[in-house]
């Protein structure tokens, strides 16, 4: 069983949402990085995205692009993060997937890139840039591994959200509004109706990402879906180099808020 | 099964956010391309506003100098605003305005093509922003000033490079937040489907009507048609009607800048290889791990990374031959033509003029060799001054 599906099933059981921060492996370091993913899944945090960074990263705000560039700078590549995920691997089970460009796989190699996501033990893999038509080349390479391929769904995707949504697997990255990546302040009202055809549909649990990014997001969006996805927030505190305590405790202001607005919901139900 | 491949190229790898938008464009583009009353609307622009058609110039000083063949200039340096990117940006811009679109944006390197979606919008009265390298703001200033003076706001990029790459990074982030009220005008036959297509055929007239043009003028189709090549859409607009056409021999000529053995060139065909930029899969310059390397070339409009898919594909079947050209040819063209006709071309344009003087030599004295001179040079003055050591600064 992949252990995306393993960590909802147990959410699931418990009443739980999912938190699922991201971070761009090699930002600024690989060891850095590694240190960060224990402070994330020590506050709380049930999976955890990782970004590989490219030059041109078409669906990311500044903040996640700036990130990119550091991790380039600092040497990252495909390679190095394989690497880094096997080591992580000998301490954690926590569920890791890769946010991957398309260019990057394809300069990799195809087979070559499903095969080290299962040696090195990553579970999934969003590709901003490979939409519903374009994803045959590498989805069912990886339906084999057994990797998910993450597939999105935005505000602007309209009758394409069910055909997308009944076939995804691991779970549905729901993109909340439109744009890239970014801390928003507010969210359109249009996002309860966007989630709930979503979830209509949606054949794995669902998955809210794009400008969240603090405690009363948890609370105003934590009902919409499975699970939230913070990345700019974290990534801007990363930038700003960041103790691993204080992305602890960033992390878990988060899950303190997300738990409690579930436990509020099913209080009211009971 | 996807859309829009020319071959194994093409495609539309974009964010999901963007494909209901790159639907409903290529709707409302085949409506519009089969819609007498859209073509009779954008045929009285090009002829009344833009000042088609350009002539097909025999150039008979060149001719003698090169010695050989017979040699003509088909003058797009002629066009409302001095290149052939208006064919393209009026043809978008009224296609937007049939959308219901209030906004157009452009994605600029050199400026021509910011120019040229500026004008369009001031015509057409919609509101416009023009994303700009802030690098190649600095090199273009007068083109910033210009698209100033026509109403557009210039956005300066400063992200990645800093140059006509990222600019379109920053149009396509910008068309992701408001793709419900803003059309996207590419430059260039890239991006993801429909636009290769649809930037192709908006600038085959240049193809067209120089058909039409060398058959009035020697009964015949030309033997050579020279065009340069950055993403590739003066090239593509006069190549595409011939391409059936086996007897005409088609040349793409990109910017090998400082030299193909330097890492300071932008000759993506014959230097790159396949991934996927902006939304297409292509030639591209770029490391093992696929990250997209810098380029270079005295030519801001040629400074590209990628090339148009349709491009990728004539090199894969052979149809038309890639070339490059240096810097210093294409200045030394530059001149070339500035002294012996009086038409200082574009330096993007000078790269097709300089590699036609390499070929001359080589072919029949009664071969027909046409030349697109895509834009006029008076952009460039500067940066040739200034490399002279010139001073022309008031």
């Amino acid at each position: 069983m992949n252990r995306i599906d393993e960590r909802f099933d147990e959410l699931k059981r418990h009443g739980k949402k999912a938190l699922i921060p991201f971070i761009t492996a090699g930002d600024p370091d690989v060891e850095y990085t590694m240190n960060t993913v224990r402070a994330l899944e020590s506050a709380g945090a049930d999976i955890i995205e990782l970004g590989i960074p490219y030059s041109d990263p078409l669906a990311d705000g500044p903040v996640i692009q700036a990130s990119s560039q550091r991790a380039l700078k600092g040497g990252m590549n495909l390679d190095i993060a394989f690497d880094m995920v096997q080591n992580l691997r000998i301490n954690t089970s926590i569920p890791l997937v890769f946010l991957i460009y398309y260019n990057c796989i394809y300069q990799y190699g195809l087979e070559k890139f499903v095969e080290q996501c299962g040696k090195a033990g990553v579970d999934g893999a969003i590709v901003p840039d490979l939409p519903y038509e374009e994803r045959q080349v590498l989805k069912p390479l990886l339906d084999d591994a057994p990797v998910y391929f993450i597939s999105m769904v935005a505000p602007t995707s309209a009758q394409r959200i069910k055909e997308i949504a009944s076939s995804a697997k691991g779970f549905l990255y729901c993109v909340s509004s439109l744009g890239v990546t970014g801390e928003r302040q507010a969210f359109d009202s249009n996002i309860d109706a966007f989630m709930e055809k979503v979830n209509l549909y949606s054949a794995v649990p669902t998955a809210l990402g794009f400008g969240i990014s603090e405690p009363q997001h948890m609370r105003r969006l934590g009902h919409l879906a499975d699970g939230l996805i913070v990345g700019s927030a974290l990534v801007r505190r990363i930038e700003q180099k960041a103790s691993d305590r204080d992305i602890y405790e960033f992390m878990r202001g988060l899950r303190l808020a997300l738990d409690e607005c579930m436990e509020q919901t099913m209080g009211n139900n009971s | 099964m996807n859309k829009g491949r020319f071959g194994r190229f093409g495609g539309q790898y974009v964010p999901e956010t963007l494909m209901n938008a790159l639907d409903e464009l290529e709707r409302a583009y085949n409506e519009a391309m089969a819609d007498n009353s859209f073509m009779e609307e954008l045929g009285y622009y090009l002829d009344k506003y833009v000042g088609r058609p350009t002539p097909l110039y025999f150039a008979k000083r060149l001719t003698e100098y090169l010695g050989g063949g017979r040699v003509y200039l088909k003058r797009e340096d002629l066009n409302h605003t001095g290149a052939h990117k208006i064919n393209n940006a009026l043809g978008q811009g009224l296609l937007a305005k049939r959308m219901g679109k209030k906004r157009l944006t452009a994605e600029t390197g050199a400026g021509q093509h910011g120019v040229a979606a500026a004008t369009a919008a001031a015509l057409l009265g919609m509101e416009c922003d023009v994303f700009m390298g802030r690098e190649d703001m600095e090199r273009q200033a007068l083109n910033v000033f210009r698209m100033e003076l026509l109403g557009a706001r210039v956005v300066p990029v400063t992200s990645g490079t800093a140059t006509l790459k990222d600019a379109t990074n920053e149009a396509i982030r910008d068309w992701v937040s408001n793709v419900e009220h803003t059309h996207y005008i590419i430059g260039s036959v890239v991006g993801p489907h429909p636009y290769p297509t649809m930037v192709r055929d908006f600038q085959r007239i240049i193809g067209d009507e120089t058909r039409q043009q060398i058959i009035q003028a020697e009964e015949r189709l030309p033997d050579h048609i020279i065009a340069c090549v950055g993403g590739g859409s003066n090239s593509m607009g006069i190549f595409y009607p011939f391409v059936s056409d086996d007897a005409v021999k088609l040349y793409g000529v990109e910017a090998a800048g400082l030299g193909l053995d330097t890492d300071k060139h932008a000759a993506t065909i014959s230097k790159g290889n396949v991934g996927v930029l902006h939304g297409m899969m292509t030639y591209l310059l770029q490391d093992k791990y696929g990250q997209i390397q810098p380029v270079y070339s005295i030519s801001a409009g040629l400074d590209y990374p990628g090339v148009g898919p349709e491009h990728a594909y004539l090199h894969d079947i052979g149809r038309v031959h890639y070339t490059s050209v240096t810097d210093n040819e294409a200045i030394e063209a530059f001149e070339m033509l500035s002294r012996l006709e009086g038409i200082i071309p574009a330096l993007e344009s000078a790269h097709a003029v300089a590699y036609a003087a390499k070929l001359i030599p080589q072919i029949s004295k009664d071969d027909i060799i046409v030349i697109n001179i895509s834009g006029r040079g008076d952009k460039d003055v500067q940066s040739i001054a200034k490399l002279k050591g010139v001073n022309i600064d008031e």
